[in-house]
């Protein structure tokens, strides 16, 4: 392959985190808070061939919607970038945009307390499949009524599963929900390693 | 393929794509990095001018999901581009870094440090 011998930029290696919730809950505030760029947004059209909801029953065949989503990008180091994807709260079908949860190190689920029950299906999503995440908790306009055990068992999360009180519209609150997610990560990573140690295993 | 030097921005997404709504190859992902071969091989045959827009956009190394959104393409059009463009040597991709079951701990201490420098 010639062409190949040519390039001298080297790409970076990319990693990613989603940030879900409810509609309205501050997502894509929290991914313009930390962003080096101004979240840009992208879209994507699903098919939905005979999904089993009532919203579609008596609509036969093939239903089409586009779910859009933003980002945003912090660059780790000159060979890591990390992107952040809010993902879509008014779309019901953005579960379907396989691609945007594969390949994810974690995500960060925030949380309105007015309305927590709009965070529920990503709560679910996330457990379902697996995916490590946080909750953060967006106080409105910074106000946080209920300490963070009180959400955590209203909520049935598991020990292991962070709940943080947080600002979306900061960006050092932000930032500091994303290095709880890190920090979680690690930990789990830690354990199943079993030794203890923070050093990868020998290649 | 003919009239591909014809084709505008006032074109339906997918007829970029000559009809194809599937991508011949699945490894473009929202954060697979494309960068343009520069030179260009020199079996290279004239890009479309939609063609021409990516390998402009992705001189420096630029994510997928980057380059959707600055052409205003839905993702899904423009990886059907970009599989295009690889096969003919115009682009090279790399993928995201995987994630498994059991993470990397560099990778994660790596991104740990470059968030608390935020």
């Amino acid at each position: 392959m010639a062409g190949s011998d040519t390039i001298t930029r080297a790409a970076p290696d990319t990693v990613k985190i989603l940030i879900a919730g409810g509609f309205g809950v501050g997502k894509t505030t929290m991914v313009g808070s930390v962003s080096e760029i101004t979240p840009l947004r992208t879209e994507e059209r699903l098919t939905l061939a005979s999904v089993d909801v009532d919203d579609l029953a008596g609509i036969e065949e093939k239903h089409a919607t586009t779910v859009a989503l933003d980002f945003g990008r912090i660059t780790i180091g000159q060979d890591l970038v990390l992107y952040l994807f809010g993902t879509p709260g008014q779309q019901r079908f953005w579960f379907m945009w396989n691609d945007l949860a594969l390949g994810a190190l974690g995500a960060v689920v925030l949380l309105d307390v007015r309305r927590p029950e709009t965070s529920f299906a990503a709560i679910d999503f996330f457990e379902r499949r697996n995916i490590p995440f946080v909750v953060g908790v967006n106080g409105f306009y910074g106000d946080h009524p209920y300490p963070p055990d009180e959400i955590r068992e209203a909520l049935a999360l598991p020990e292991h599963v962070q709940v943080l009180l947080c600002d979306a519209r900061e960006r050092e609150s932000s930032r500091d929900v994303l290095i709880a997610l890190i920090d979680q990560l690690i930990e789990a990573a830690t354990r199943s390693n079993g030794a203890g140690r923070l050093t990868p295993p020998d290649r | 393929m003919g009239g591909g030097d014809t084709a505008g921005r006032l074109v339906r997404p997918f007829a970029l794509t000559g009809g194809r709504t599937r991508p011949s190859r699945a490894d473009f992902t929202l954060i697979t990095t494309v960068t343009a071969v520069d030179p260009p091989p020199v079996w290279a045959t004239r890009p479309q001018p939609e063609q021409q827009r990516i390998l402009r956009h992705c001189a420096e190394p630029l994510a997928v999901a980057e380059l959707a959104a600055l052409l205003d393409l839905p993702v899904s059009v423009v990886v059907i581009m970009l599989c295009d463009l690889l096969e003919a040597g115009r682009i090279t991709a790399r993928p995201p870094h995987p994630v498994s079951a059991n993470p990397d701990l560099d990778l994660l201490q790596k991104v740990r440090d470059g968030l608390g420098r935020l």
